[in-house]
């Protein structure tokens, strides 16, 4: 505990550091996870998933202040191109190879799909960004909405992808290693992003197009990096779900996941990545207590929201969870803590 | 290209109208560099349409600009900016959501050395120019007084600090033309006659070119070389302070209006 809180705070201050005690604590999950049940380790790779779409799409809607009704989409690209390659590609490339879960052989290959997935992903998220990023906001819901479907139905009629009855058997290579590095990775990679200079292009995106474009601020070029880049990240969330739960169906990605991820980015505070992180831990628990509801989880969600939006909780606990933020490396290190730097 | 010779902002007979209206007509107009010029005008003029179009936000229905020779038409706004123009807006636009010194930072984006790759990545020149970055911001902000607000919210200071920190922006761009927008609008007595000097002190230290629009007679008469008089989206004349003032036609379409004393708020 100690350990996830000073990585937390090493991510606020010294980022690289935050990365590699982040990375050290996965591997370290990893060693401890024979000594967990199936369940708790299969809910904590969720929570690792999610944490990886929620923090990408965060980018997107939170930083770049871009609505994306797709990111279950991009999941999907990611999903199906990995279990491909895992499942049809490599054994017929490489047959001699065992390919089971925890063979040595498709644990190392497991690195170059992710990559893979979230290349294809991000790839997908440049056709679909690239023209309608140029249109304002409503539009690109729409664009957005259509992509999703686009990408389900065509997966429905795809058989060599199994059609509508999906993908079964897929090589179960994803565990609490890559799950949670790969959360810590993402959440690293976005931190690291809004922090700098560069990232700054995000934000001002967000709060004046015009303001920005009068900045010398390329708008449309910093809305497709965020769609890129969050879709890619999507690709490779897709990509450890797959390998995770070893079957995926087209309606596992519809517009109802899209919705729970928009879910987890809207009670995280949009444009925090920390705070969309602990949301998507939360909102997974959640959905593993409200199982037994299964269609209600939506209607759930819904009334969420909408007390989300009544109460505006948020302005309230922004303050509160900033200061937290901030005492961090204090309570942890016991140093001095923050440094004045000029514009933080 | 003779970019000598040029100069730094040539105004050809531009026009802009709105369906019926005409905001602007047969516009011309020309800024050399290091000059201070006033935009003058009644309300409804057309002086910010004039900065729109200079800036990109609309195309000019007809007419070119040239900015040191070169033609921005069917440029974008960030690229016409990158020319070497940056403004400030009469409804002031900063981003509310970073505080003071981040929204300085924003004006160093167009001219990185790192991208996305090297900000990720957090290596040692990426860090260097973090740093550079930094600390020219925070000199700007000295320099008008406004160090002690970097860490501050940017929507919580007060308004004429605000219109003070969109110069300050601006101005972090580099630019060798800077058109600001009533710059004064909404400040009190003290603070125009501060930004009064604040905007000699930028031309003689920054020598930067600069275009104003502002209400304001006392400031603009004060400080301007020469002055141009919109009306009605044409120019209806153009001068020195002195000249402007006894220009019969600027007195019958502004100074001599029965609101004189509204104009000169
Ligand atoms: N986006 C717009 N659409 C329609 N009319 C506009 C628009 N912008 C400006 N105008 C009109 O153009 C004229 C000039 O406006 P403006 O340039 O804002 O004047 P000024 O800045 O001198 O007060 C006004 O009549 C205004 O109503
Ligand atoms: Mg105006």
């Amino acid at each position: 505990m100690t350990l996830s809180f000073s990585a937390l705070s090493a991510f606020s201050t010294k980022p690289r550091l935050g990365l590699a005690a982040g990375l050290l604590i996965a591997a370290l999950l990893q060693v401890c996870s024979a000594g967990l049940d199936p369940y708790t380790t299969q809910v904590m790779i969720f929570a690792a998933i999610n944490v990886i779409l929620a923090v990408s799409l965060n980018l997107v809607m939170g930083e770049t202040g871009q609505f994306s009704l797709c990111h279950a989409a991009f999941m999907a690209v990611g999903a199906y191109t990995s279990a491909m390659i895992t499942g049809k590609a490599l054994p017929s490339i490489l047959p001699h190879f065992q390919w089971t879960g925890s063979s040595w052989a498709s644990q190392i290959s497991f690195l170059p799909v992710l990559l893979c997935a979230g290349l294809t992903a991000a790839l997908a998220g440049l056709i679909v960004g690239g023209p309608s990023l140029r249109l304002r906001g409503d539009y690109l819901a729409m664009v957005t909405l259509g992509f999703g479907e686009i990408i389900r139905v065509l997966l429905q009629n795809t058989n060599v992808v199994g059609g509508a009855r999906g993908m079964e058997g897929i090589l179960p290579v994803t565990n609490l290693f890559w799950a949670v590095g790969g959360a810590v990775v993402t959440l690293y990679t976005m931190m690291a992003l809004v922090r700098s200079t560069y990232g700054k292009g995000f934000h001002a995106v967000r709060d004046d197009e015009i303001a920005a474009a009068a900045m010398g601020i390329d708008t449309t070029s910093f809305k497709i990096t965020a769609f890129v880049i969050g879709a890619f990240f999507a690709g490779i969330a897709g990509s450890l779900y797959a390998h995770a739960v070893e079957f995926i169906s087209p309606e596992g990605f519809n517009f109802l996941r899209s919705f729970e991820i928009i879910v987890m980015v809207i009670l995280g505070g949009m444009g925090r990545p920390v705070g969309v992180a602990v949301a998507a831990i939360l909102v997974t628990l959640l959905n593993e207590w409200l199982r037994d509801l299964s269609g209600y989880r939506m209607v759930v969600y819904a009334l969420i929201i909408i007390l989300f939006m009544i109460l505006r909780p948020g302005e309230r606990l922004a303050p509160w969870w900033r200061q937290l933020v901030s005492r961090l490396p204090s309570l942890t290190r016991g140093s001095a803590g923050t440094k004045p730097e000029i514009p933080s | 290209m003779s970019s000598m010779e040029s100069a730094l902002l040539d105004v050809r007979n531009c026009s802009l109208r709105f369906g019926g209206l005409s905001a602007l007509s047969d516009v011309s107009l020309t800024i050399n560099p290091g000059e201070l010029v006033g935009l003058i005008g009644p309300n409804g003029a057309g002086k910010t349409s004039l900065f729109n179009i200079l800036t990109g936000v609309y195309q000019p229905t007809s007419g070119e600009i040239l900015i040191e020779g070169r033609r921005s038409a069917g440029l974008p706004p960030h690229l016409i900016s990158r020319l070497g123009m940056a403004r400030t807006f009469q409804n002031i636009r900063l981003f509310g959501s970073l505080n003071v010194g981040m929204n300085v930072r924003t004006s160093f984006i167009a001219r990185l050395h790192h991208g996305l790759i090297r900000s990720v990545r957090r290596g040692r020149t990426f860090r260097a120019e973090e740093d550079r970055i930094s600390k020219e911001a925070g000199r700007l902000l000295a320099y008008f007084g406004l160090e002690e607000a970097a860490t501050r919210p940017s929507r919580s200071l007060p308004y004429g600090d605000q219109r003070r920190l969109e110069i300050v922006r601006a101005l972090a761009a580099k630019p060798r033309l800077l058109l600001l927008d009533e710059p004064a609008a909404g400040m009190n007595p003290s603070e125009k006659d501060q930004l009064r000097l604040l905007i000699a002190r930028i031309r003689t230290e920054f020598g930067t070119a600069i275009l104003l629009v502002e209400h304001d007679m006392k400031v603009v008469m004060g400080i301007c070389e020469r002055l141009i008089v919109l009306d009605q989206g044409r120019v209806i004349a153009s001068g020195t302070p002195a000249e402007i003032r006894a220009n019969p036609k600027v007195i019958a379409a502004y100074l001599g209006e029965p609101n004189k004393k509204g104009a000169d708020r």
